[in-house]
């Protein structure tokens, strides 16, 4: 039986990393991840957990030891936040391009300046486009359980890639819940060994991340593209799998209230627990109201995403980072592209909020969705809206 | 024709498609640098004058790309697919034997 346990999330992430039998953790501390490399630290020391704990002078060097040890064959994970995420930015293609299936949990942290240490999604934004699938978690047990659904999808043969869970710092990584946790012996049956075809290994010499000339590298990139497409269906089949092991489901796009609602609130992390009490209160008064919690990141889920949009007539997004000088945020725009060739769509309305640890309260989110009606209604003289900050 | 020292791959980089790749476009075969022709970056090629060369190697060791070979009368000269023009050897050439011309020449 899978017991219950208080814990905080970010040592349940290094508990789920053991589940899963990790062989190589390569980190470099940073807040708000820091408990989370900590506590791996921790069970190596003390003899729990198996596995070779390498303490990195930076995050470049954190994610290139990752690298070398998933190409040698070795399950391995690794933490980080914010800057951390920044300073190992160019390791992280070639993680993805290498095909290495890396798993990480990113603590959402803001970027400097002014430095803070504070949660919003200013790190993931900046990381959107480097090939690996990423996703987003709002809760301890959503976490656990993506720990070990990132390592069974991204050592499946058919994808190889390496995976990030992106869960909010502080809002979520010291948090207190209780959490299940699944027997070992349930964990082991569903990650299978990880099984790299062509590791590193003198007796077998290849070559990894070689030159490439014009001549064959874009041919490279198109077949990385198919690929992280194509892993949607293993991700999809990793999370049904796991939905009948464990009686908890995940999809690429989860939808609360949504059925019949008029206006659609969309968010992603943690903030949307926050919005589903607002929706709530607001589904009470009787209004039309429903949230969309966009989960997978990459590889951006298109049709899952028209398919929950359904006949909403206004779709208000709120993104946690700022696209200084451009539209917003990134997802807002990507779901407003997504949506832009349907026939029949909502008029899409941009909010950013929550910006460097900055709350969004159950009111200040009914604000944003009437709000948000009202620029549906009457338009507006701003590419977009920034809620919360004093004027 | 394939120069000498190009290795004979089962296909030459230029007629692989994206499906043809590996996982991760992993090099399985050895030796597939040798048809990177760098000889397509030469902008003066070197010319050596065999009356004023003693023979002595030393284009031989300092050209970066290893492309000059002795031949069967003991001279010394580039292999053009592969001599990017650097201008190396003629610089280290204490004979002066090694002239870089324009290819347009
Ligand atoms: S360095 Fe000059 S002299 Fe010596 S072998 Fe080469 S060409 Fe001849
Ligand atoms: S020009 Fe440069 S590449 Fe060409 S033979 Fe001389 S040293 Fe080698």
């Amino acid at each position: 039986m899978a017991k219950r346990i208080g814990i905080e999330v970010s040592l349940a992430i290094a508990e789920a990393a053991k589940l899963a039998d990790v062989d190589v953790v390569a980190a470099y501390p940073i807040t708000p991840q820091t408990h989370i490399v900590e506590h791996l630290a921790e069970l190596v020391a003390n003899g729990e957990l198996d596995a070779a704990y390498i303490p990195v002078e930076s995050e470049h060097s954190a994610m290139s030891a990752c690298l070398g040890a998933s190409a040698a064959g070795a399950r391995t994970f690794t933490a980080t936040a914010g800057q951390g995420l920044e300073l190992m930015h160019e390791v992280l293609y070639v993680a993805s391009s290498m095909q290495l299936p890396v798993v990480m949990a990113v603590a959402n942290r803001a970027l400097s300046a002014p430095l803070s240490v504070w949660g919003d999604h200013s790190d993931v934004m900046a990381v959107r486009d480097t090939g690996w699938i990423q996703l987003f978690v709002e809760n301890g047990q959503e976490a656990v359980d993506n720990v070990l659904c990132a390592f069974r999808i991204g050592e499946d043969p058919r994808v190889l890639l390496p995976v990030m869970i992106h869960l909010d710092g502080f809002h979520l990584t010291h948090m207190i819940e209780p959490l299940l946790f699944p027997e070992q012996s349930q964990v082991d049956k569903f990650i299978p060994p990880y099984q790299h075809p062509m590791p590193l290994h003198p007796d077998r010499p290849v070559t990894m991340g070689a030159f490439a000339p014009p001549i064959i590298y874009f041919e490279t990139k198109k077949a990385q593209e198919v690929n992280l497409e194509a892993a949607k269906e293993v991700i999809l089949q990793c999370w049904d799998n796991f939905g009948k092991t464990f009686q908890r489901y995940y999809s690429p796009v989860e939808c609360y209230r949504s059925e019949d609602a008029r206006v659609l609130l969309l968010t992603m992390g943690s903030f949307s627990e926050t919005a589903m009490t607002a929706i709530d209160k607001m589904r009470g008064e009787g209004r039309e109201v429903g949230l969309l919690r966009l989960r997978l990141w990459r590889p951006f889920p298109f049709d899952e995403i028209r398919q929950a949009v359904g006949n909403a007539e206004v779709l208000i997004v709120l993104d946690r980072a700022l696209s200084f000088g451009g539209p917003g945020g990134p997802v807002c725009s990507e779901v407003r592209s997504a949506l832009y060739s349907e026939d029949k769509r909502p008029k899409v309305i941009g909010f950013v909020g929550g910006l460097g640890g900055r709350d969004i309260t159950p009111a200040g989110f009914e604000e944003i969705v009437d709000r948000g009606i009202e620029i549906s209604q009457k338009g507006s003289d701003q590419e977009f809206e920034i809620f919360g900050v004093r004027e | 024709m394939t120069p000498k020292g190009v290795s004979q791959l089962t296909k030459p980089e230029g007629m692989l498609t994206w499906r043809d790749l590996e996982i991760g476009s992993i090099v399985v075969e050895p030796g597939n640098a040798s048809q990177y022709q760098t000889g397509d970056w030469r902008s003066e090629r070197p010319i050596f004058d065999t009356n004023k060369c003693i023979k002595c190697g030393i284009c031989y060791i300092f050209c970066p790309e290893g492309c000059v070979e002795q031949n069967a009368e003991g001279y010394f000269e580039a292999d053009l697919f592969y001599c990017k023009g650097c201008g190396i050897c003629a610089r280290e050439c204490w004979t002066k034997a090694i002239t870089m011309v324009p290819e347009e020449e």
